[in-house]
């Protein structure tokens, strides 16, 4: 199955599950999607294993950034309706304060759709939107 | 730069290593091994798994995988230029990907702490199969000193 025809699937039947499935790092992060309309968010349920820091205790930061990382290419999928994954070419986090046991959500901007390449921006949050934990910003190679 | 076919003295500081880098339960998840603690190159290694693969129709490992790698790799190359472990957090991580990783082989992920101020650490790294020469990706990182309890709580040898 192409990714264009499981991203048509998720919103048809509003099930996720199968194109987080087919990507096994993002199935053993257990990611999940949320789309409303024209709004995306992807989450992070908080498991045990996730914990980078067992003393604070603190999510690791590459388990955040991981994750910024799989949110942006999700976007990627659903918003450009892509045949193929996009490739990221550089990625660049932000810490902005510590990851807590919690759940984390994660909404893209995209800065840029370019024909090759897309330049997004991916807030990670966890009370609030206000009070990003991390933030990601990355060029995408959409294809080629 | 690295040499992966450490003596039997490396071997028991990289053993050492283990307990503290296994403290962390995504290190542990994702199995991050200690390859080499030297001060100029503190190299950790993950394995081949089919749950780490990003691309299903290439069997490519996901970035998220190397930013976990070199984000652990950073942190641990800043104790080795440490005379006692002080408690951190990356304050940023930019990661560039160079080229994918071959499917079935192991990544590791080298770094160096080049300056140290009493507040901030600048690091930098590479992932690769063979050799940081031809990387799978490289990184560069600031971490920043925090207030609390370490993790490590006792000096590992091979720090300064």
């Amino acid at each position: 199955m192409s990714w264009a025809e499981r991203i048509n699937q998720a919103c048809t039947n509003n099930d996720w599950r199968p194109l987080i499935d087919a990507v096994p790092f993002a199935r053993f992060l257990d990611l999940r999607i949320d789309v409303k309309g024209e709004e995306f968010t992807c989450i992070l349920p908080f498991q045990e294993k996730l914990i980078g820091n067992p003393i604070l205790p603190a999510l690791h930061g590459g388990a955040t950034g991981g994750f910024l990382e799989c949110a942006g290419i999700f976007y990627l999928l659903w918003h450009m309706d892509s045949q193929e994954l996009p490739k990221t070419i550089d990625f660049s986090i932000d810490y902005l304060r510590s990851g807590r046991p919690k759940d984390t959500y994660a909404n893209v901007f995209m800065v840029k759709q370019g024909q090759r390449v897309a330049n997004l921006r991916i807030q990670a949050w966890q009370e609030s939107p206000d009070k990003p934990i991390a933030l990601g910003h990355g060029n995408f190679m959409l294809r080629g | 730069m690295t040499d992966t076919t450490a003596t039997s003295a490396e071997q028991d500081l990289v053993a050492r290593w283990q307990k503290y880098i296994h403290a962390s339960p995504y290190n542990r998840e994702l199995g991050v091994l200690p390859q080499a603690a030297q001060p100029d190159w503190f190299v950790l290694k993950v394995d081949y798994k089919d749950f780490l693969v990003g691309d299903p129709k290439t069997g490519v490992i996901h970035g998220g995988v190397i930013t976990a790698l070199l984000d652990a790799a950073c942190g641990f190359s800043i104790f080795m230029k440490l005379p006692e472990i002080k408690p951190m957090a990356t304050l940023d991580l930019r990661m560039d990907y160079l080229k994918p990783a071959t499917p079935g082989r192991a990544i590791l992920g080298g770094a160096v702490c080049y300056k140290l101020t009493s507040e901030l650490a600048f690091v930098r790294g590479a992932a690769y199969h063979e050799t940081p020469d031809d990387p799978i990706a490289m990184a560069v990182g600031i971490y920043m000193f925090t207030s609390g309890r370490p993790v490590i709580t006792e000096k590992v040898e091979g720090m300064q």
